[in-house]
């Protein structure tokens, strides 16, 4: 086992990704994901990966580039955040729609107007609905390591799906951290090489991407719906077996000292640090509280979730986007899909914070604890908070 | 399950990622039936340069009459009307189809 060595986040990310001996990065810098790529070009520059970096001229291009690499069967990967994710929009869907498994890290970033550098969730919450896996790293270490598993269950022969690996921008990207990197003996025998299912070879050929009609696109559909809710499996075999080689075992859902707690604060990403170190803070101080974490967000872990909420009668939900003019913050409205209907299920508070980069420290998650209590004994809330809003909330005196 | 290629397969018939796996689909997939109007030629305007077969998006116009005169592929001619603007001597005109 290797040891804990300080390094930038990014830096370790773009070392994980060339372990895992891709073949082709297509990639576009945008802050905050510029290191990863920059490191990247280094690596390939320097000739310690034998891989084609293509610096293509958008985001746009860099997906659609990324989609023909993994289509003519090469191990693919890229970086991106906020703008860039929005601009990759279309492409995305047509990388799950086709099955090819590329690997792409988000920094998450707020997206503009106003322009924003930071962080939030706005970039990955707005494409729910691309039928990649989705997964959160909450810190360097995990990133660096869900890179390398997201090739592997990302190319399961089972699965052959893209994967999304989302980490935070900047509190996360940019901080050092003292990170335990594999080498590259261990990803070699955690990793298979690459054997493409199906790829495009001028001695074979096939025509990926054609149209489909009415009469055959429901059916489509229908087969990438039931690819990504089965790729639960494979996925879950995947972290578990990372885990029993390698000591770090990552769960679909994440719990925090849940035991016995009424109330349940959940958070994805980076924040979820903040709110553990919260947790132990409250505990100390006598207050029956947790923690859970959405790790797997794509396929939705909802079994998981509500066994680990199970027993718990309220949930603060910590979202760190939200849909104007909608229904609030999206992490929220899925768990209310998840619970709905369900007998005794918790009652939930909606919060929405860290937007674009605002910090979220102690006294906020006292200020939702608060409220949190305070509907444990039977008060009603309003239907969302953004946390920290100057000035009130819209309808409010 | 076996992999169905035409027809009305059901979700789990589809090949992976919707490929076609055996080339030469376009055979059987006519795709001149959504046409909404179709090109009419007036030969004798026509000089034979030739400029319609390498314009049409379809490449369905091939100098493929006995005197050597453009003519369309109306299995496949999507009725864009492409042919009508790029001839020069204007022989090319669109008529709508009736049904
Ligand atoms: S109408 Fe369009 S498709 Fe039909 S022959 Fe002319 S150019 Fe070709
Ligand atoms: S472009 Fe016009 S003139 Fe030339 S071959 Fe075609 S129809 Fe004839």
């Amino acid at each position: 086992m290797a040891k804990r060595k300080g390094m930038e986040v990014s830096i370790a990310i773009a070392e994980a990704a060339s372990m895992c001996n891709v073949d082709v990065v297509s990639a576009y810098p945008i802050t905050p994901q510029t290191h990863v790529v920059e490191h990247l070009a280094d690596i390939v520059a320097d000739g310690e990966l034998d891989a084609e970096f293509i610096p293509v001229e958008s985001e746009h291009a860099a997906m659609s580039a990324c989609v023909g690499a993994a289509a003519a069967g090469a191990r693919t990967f890229t970086a991106t955040a906020s703008q860039g994710l929005a601009l990759m929009h279309e492409i995305l869907f047509i990388a799950s729609s086709l099955r090819t498994p590329i690997v792409m890290v988000v920094a998450n970033r707020a997206l503009s107007a106003p322009i924003n550098i930071w962080n939030d969730h706005s970039d990955v919450m707005t494409e729910r609905d691309v039928g990649w896996i989705q997964i959160f790293a909450e810190n360097g270490q995990e990133a660096a390591d869900l890179v390398v598993q997201a090739f592997r269950f990302g190319e399961d022969k089972r699965v052959l799906l893209p994967v999304m690996v989302h980490f935070d921008g900047f509190v996360v990207s940019h901080v050092v951290e003292p990170i335990e990197m594999l080498t590259h003996a261990e990803v070699k025998t955690f990793l298979p090489d690459y054997a493409p299912q199906q790829k495009l070879d001028i001695d074979a050929p096939i025509s990926m991407g054609p149209v489909g009609i009415p009469a055959v696109y429901t059916e489509a559909k229908m087969a990438g719906e039931a690819v990504l809710r089965d790729a639960y499996g494979p996925i879950v075999e995947c972290l578990d077996d990372f885990g029993k080689r390698f000591g770090r075992t990552y769960k679909p859902v994440e719990t925090y000292r849940r035991e016995d707690a009424d109330i349940l604060l959940v958070t994805m990403g980076g924040i979820s640090e903040t709110a553990m170190t919260w947790v132990d803070r409250a505990r100390a101080a006598g207050e029956k509280v947790g923690l859970v974490r959405f790790r797997l967000w794509r396929p939705l872990p909802d079994k998981d979730f509500k066994e680990a909420v199970k027993g718990a009668r309220v949930l603060a939900v910590v979202d760190r986007h939200f849909s104007p003019g909608g229904p609030g913050g999206p992490v929220a409205q899925e768990i209310k899909y998840i619970l709905y209907g369900q007998k005794g299920a918790p009652s939930i508070v909606e919060f929405v914070a860290g937007l674009g980069g605002r910090d979220v420290g102690f006294a906020d998650f006292d200020n939702m604890y608060k409220k949190a209590k305070a509907v444990l004994g039977g008060a009603t809330v309003p239907p969302f908070e953004i946390v920290q809003v100057r000035g009130g909330h819209h309808g409010e005196a | 399950m076996t992999i169905r290629q035409s027809g009305t397969p059901k979700w789990k018939e589809l090949a992976l990622g919707n490929a076609v796996l055996v080339p030469g689909s376009s055979r059987h997939n006519r795709t001149g039936d959504w046409r909404s109007s179709r090109p009419i030629w007036k030969l004798e305007q026509c000089v034979k340069c030739g400029v319609c077969t390498v314009f049409c998006p379809e490449g369905c116009i091939a100098m493929r009459r006995a005197d050597a005169y453009p003519e369309a592929d109306m299995e496949y001619c999507k009725g864009c009307g492409i042919c009508v603007n790029e001839c020069f001597t204007g022989c090319i005109a669109m008529q709508e189809e009736k049904e």
